[in-house]
Parts: C-alpha cells; structure tokens; sequence
C-alpha cells in the first residue's frame, strides 16, 4: 500500500554565490530605517511523493532536490518531513 | 549540393525562435523546427540552435524546467553525436541547466535586465561557430538579458581557460559574470552557448551585421 508523504524543502543561494534578491531587499529595508544587519532570500517548496515506506519517499524527494529543484552549482537545499497521509 | 540541415528547437516561451530560423536559412542552411515535447532524429541534423527567450516563464530558474523537455534527449544525444549545438541566451541557460555545458547563469550583478549593444572579444578557437573569426578579433552583437552572470567554481574556471573552452569575452563588463565570460564551448569543442544575441546582427540595417560571422558556418 502507497502512503503520501510531505516534505518542505527551503532552497538556498550557496555563501559563496552573490545573492542578488537578498541584496535589493536588504537594501530597500536598510533604506526605509530599519536595523537589518543581512538578508538573504531561498525559496520554499512543498511537495508530496507516493512511496512505500518513509525511507523511500525520502530517497525520491532528495533526488526531486538535487536533480530539479537546486542546482547544486550555486544553491543548497534542506529537506523537512511534514507528514505522512494515506495507507 | 543538398543544403545543411540545421535544428531550431522551440520551447514554450522561447521568443527569439523566429529570427534565429531567418539567420539560419539565410546563412544558407534549411532551418528546420524542432518542438519541445517531441524527440528527433539526432544524427540527421548539421547543427542544431537552442534560441533565446523566457522558456516556462524562467520559473525555478532559467533553463531548469526547458532543459528536462523531451527534446533534450535527442539534443543530448546529438551533443554525444558530435553535432554541433549552438545555446543563444536562455539556450546558454538551457545547455549549461542540462549539464551540457558547465557552470549556471544567474542574476546580473546589477539586478537589472540589460539591454544594450557590447563588444565581444573572441578568446577561444573550440567551436564552429564563428570558427572564420580569428581569435583576439573583437565583434559588436547585442545583449538582452537579466539572467546572464555566469559562475562557476574557480578549479571550472582553471579548467575552462586551460583548454581554451573559454569562447567569447566581454570587452566591458555588463553583468558581473566571472572572468568576463560571455560564452563558452564544451571539453570537445561541439556544444557552445553564449548571452549575445548574434541574430539581431545579421544585417547592417539592424545597427551591425557582425553576428553574421557566429551563425555562417554551412558553405
């Protein structure tokens, strides 16, 4: 029996790469008098997978990362597992 | 003689499609479409171009979601072939998102879309394309573009310099990318993509036609 499986992935500029978003926003919040030391910006991906088991539904969201959803050249990113519904 | 067959692939979104066809045809190739969703014949083409554009709106990032289209299969299978494979702009973005080619373009250092006529100098000798340019020639083509900084790790950078995959620089730096990097070619020389637009100067008429020298290479 396949479940459904939740996870919450935030993609993230790599350090090293200039975060250009985070820049203009941290530039424009600096601009309208606020304290803001740094800004960086990611984005936030929630996605469902149909698996057997937790472990596989992992495996398969990572690869969904890594091969799709962060280019790993200039991004990182970081999985959280949300919940399972179905059975 | 039976003219070159040349591929221009079409994504949803590409938007240079149309004046890539003419450049090409009028280069004295057949052009010949090539749609997203369908594999082709890979061996049976000359060349094949990837135009710019904003294919699937540059969601996820530019060339993400283009470079996993069926089509690709066939331009990777063309890529293995030894075709050559030309990435004009968001087909720069494609090639180097499918791992065809290395390194990501991201967002312009300055955080706007650039839109202006540069100066290109030609610093590698790898690819066909513009192949009777001699290196160290300088060519005016315009840019439009807000993804075009390319990066890349410093040990790539090493590796594209040392074997000449570094194609075309920019004379004046417009976007911030690494090494003023405007285009490169692959290890074997047959896949290269640069962020100018050569079709927009094919003819005098357009502002300079020395985009002509990139895109005729059948006769």
């Amino acid at each position: 029996m396949s479940k459904e499986f939740s996870f919450g992935i935030t993609v993230m500029p790599r350090r090293e790469v200039l975060d250009t978003q985070g820049r203009a926003v941290e530039e424009t919040l600096r601009r309208e008098g606020e304290p803001v030391v740094s800004c960086r910006v990611g984005r936030y991906v929630e996605l469902k997978v149909k698996a057997a088991t937790g472990e596989e539904a992992e495996t398969l969201a990572k690869k969904v990362s890594s091969g799709l959803l962060a280019n790993s050249l200039i991004e990182t990113f970081e999985m959280k597992a949300l919940g399972v519904t179905g059975g | 003689m039976a003219k070159a067959r040349v591929g221009v692939v079409r994504f949803p979104g590409t938007n240079c499609d149309r004046d890539v066809f003419e450049a090409v045809g009028q280069s004295g190739a057949e052009a010949v479409w090539l749609w997203h969703a369908d594999l082709f014949d890979a061996k049976s083409f000359a060349a094949l171009v990837l135009p710019g554009g904003f294919s699937y709106g540059d969601y996820l990032r530019s060339g993400a979601l283009a470079a996993r289209a069926t089509a690709m299969k066939s331009v990777r299978e063309a890529a293995e072939h030894g075709t050559p494979i030309l990435g004009i702009c968001n087909g720069f973005q494609i090639l180097c998102e499918s791992g065809l080619l290395p390194g990501a373009l991201t967002r312009n250092r300055g955080l706007r879309f650039v839109e202006s006529w540069v100066e290109l100098r030609k610093a590698g000798s790898k690819t066909v394309f513009g192949s009777r340019v001699a290196v160290g020639a300088r060519l005016r083509i315009p840019i439009a573009h807000a993804d075009g900084r390319f990066v890349a790790s410093d040990a790539v950078i090493k590796d594209l310099a040392d074997h000449d995959q570094i194609w075309l620089n920019y004379s004046e730096n417009p976007n911030g990318s690494i090494a003023d990097i405007a285009g490169i070619t692959n290890r074997a020389g047959n896949v290269a993509g640069l962020m100018p637009h050569p079709e927009r100067a094919y003819h005098d008429w357009m502002g300079g036609a020395d985009g002509r020298q990139l895109l005729e290479i059948w006769n």
